[in-house]
């Protein structure tokens, strides 16, 4: 991420006491949220590098915990997401585990698991400041900075996709700032694609990739 | 795409080419690129600066303590001093630094604070950059102006290095923020884009391979008085470009170094509480005091 705003440097106005490990903790941890949605039934961290030797001094449990439940990280509830998680029966636990040589020092490993059984795995890397990477989305590897309006499109074939997006994107008139595709290992048929855009997309527009041939999940970050 | 700087030079140029300071340079950036109005902008910016004010006060009281009990209630003392004393480093500098050490114990509390550019540095900007606005008679669109003066400032070390103590050390966590005030200190009092750009210079040269090694890995002990130190290096290093005295080593190049020395430095003195102050016999025993034993190395 280069094209910082002012606001990533001056900013953000955050609960302490750490920005990479709170406020960085709690935006990954809103970003599985928009994966998850609110029918979470439990909730597993592995901890990686420098979260996982020094999370409990800087109530990174907690924000990741507050991100994953929908708060953000400027907000007073962040403090008590212990609390609110046993209101709602949302079980959680904290496990430290390395991630890899490559993996950024403070990293974790999110696997919720829905109410209706199906699963979200992400890992996230907090880069600074508050700033994050999603690094991984279900299997597959990737790059999501949620800097700006992000579309994450999941889909089911290489047909044609890239094609039937750009054109989408194009009678939406939606200026893409950047565009990555990413499949799982060794298999065609199961790729997500991470698109940029400079604007607020509207519905109209998910709804016409939701619907085009081939597309399996969308998600506006 | 006309105000894309990416580095301290070709900010420079566009400043000399459009006769605009950084701030201008900075707020037509964010125009660009957020297509939000300018006034809007400074609105947000302006909601910082409050922010940064009210955490100035909320530290001074007494009884503020941490969530570890580590540190709290020494921008108090410092202020009781003060009301007693006459501080050797002068009454400016002094409540400037008293300023900065309120913040960081306002956010070791889990209150609310703006990272500038990181929580773990959060003191610097408001005690070195508003402090010194509000003793020189400053209006809050000045001192809004000087915050965007920072963000380009900042900009520049996140974009070419690093920020993050767990990446470069403490040198490039308040080391930036030291670099950031600086700047706008200097362009608040009228000082040019290049003499910002070596007040910056300057703040990184003094404290270059300042490590990162918090007690406990909290934010807070030696953090809160690096904070206080930075503040000075930042009104000092202000003072020096104000003077006319220019970094012999281009800024960009001062960044860099810095982002060098933060990739040969140690992972153990990267944040990770497993070297330097962090890995003392008292170092440690502070830590198992807070987390149980087992738990003082790393
Ligand atoms: S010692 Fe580390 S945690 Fe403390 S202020 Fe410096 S960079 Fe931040």
């Amino acid at each position: 991420m280069v094209d910082y705003s002012m606001f990533d440097i001056l900013g953000p106005v955050m609960i302490g006491p750490s920005s990479s490990h709170t406020a960085g903790a709690a935006r990954i941890g809103k970003m599985a949220h928009k994966f998850a949605g609110d029918d979470i039934k439990s909730v597993d961290f592995y901890l990686h590098g420098s979260f996982a030797k020094t999370y409990r001094g800087h109530g990174t449990d907690k924000a990741l915990l507050a991100g994953v439940l929908g708060f953000g990280e400027s907000d007073d509830r962040l403090r008590e997401a212990f609390e609110i998680a046993a209101q709602r029966g949302v079980a959680y636990s904290f496990q430290e585990k390395d991630l890899g040589d490559l993996m950024h020092p403070n990293s974790v490993k999110i696997v919720i698991r829905r109410t209706d059984d199906s699963e979200v795995v992400l890992i996230g890397s907090s880069i600074g400041g508050g700033n994050i990477n999603i690094v991984h989305l279900n299997g597959i590897d990737l790059t999501i900075s949620g800097e700006h309006p992000t579309i994450i499109v999941r889909h089911n074939t290489s047909k044609g996709i890239i094609s039937g997006m750009t054109n989408i994107l194009m009678a939406c008139n939606l200026d893409v700032l950047y565009m990555s595709f990413h499949k799982k290992k060794n298999r065609d048929d199961e790729g997500v694609m991470v698109i940029e855009v400079s604007d607020v997309v509207s519905d109209e527009a998910l709804r016409a990739i939701r619907t085009f041939p081939g597309i399996v999940d969308v998600y506006l970050i | 795409m006309t105000y894309r700087f990416t580095t301290g030079e070709e900010l420079l140029e566009i400043c000399g080419e459009k006769k605009m300071t950084i701030a201008q340079v900075m707020l037509a950036r964010e125009v660009e690129m957020s297509k939000r109005s300018a006034e809007e902008i400074r609105g947000q910016m302006l909601d910082s600066l409050n922010v940064m004010k009210t955490a100035i006060q909320a530290g001074l009281h007494e009884g503020v303590k941490s969530v570890s009990g580590l540190i709290g209630g020494e921008a108090y003392k410092l202020s009781q001093y003060a009301a007693t004393h006459e501080p050797l480093s002068g009454r400016d500098m002094f409540q400037a630094m008293t300023n900065a050490m309120s913040v960081m114990e306002v956010n070791a509390s889990m209150g609310r604070i703006v990272a500038s550019p990181t929580a773990g540095s959060c003191g610097i900007v408001p005690g070195a950059l508003v402090s010194t606005g509000l003793r020189q008679g400053k209006t809050d669109e000045e001192l809004v102006e000087a915050l965007l003066t920072a963000s380009a400032i900042g900009f520049l070390f996140s974009r070419n290095a690093t920020v993050a103590g767990s990446e470069g050390g403490c040198q490039a966590e308040t080391g930036t923020a030291s670099a950031m005030a600086s700047a706008a200190i200097v362009e608040m009092m009228g000082g040019s884009p290049a003499a910002a750009l070596s007040a910056a210079s300057f703040t990184i040269k003094n404290i270059l391979g300042l490590v990162c090694d918090p007690i406990a890995g909290l934010v807070e002990c030696p953090c809160a008085k690096r904070n206080a130190l930075g503040t000075a290096n930042a009104i000092l290093s202000a003072d020096m470009a104000l003077a006319g005295l220019e970094t012999a080593i281009p800024f960009d190049e001062v960044v860099d170094a810095m982002y060098r020395v933060g990739k040969v430095m140690s992972p153990t003195l990267r944040e990770t509480a497993m070297g330097g102050l962090a890995a003392t016999p008292t170092g440690i025993r502070i830590a198992e005091r807070i987390f149980g034993p087992g738990h003082g190395r790393g």
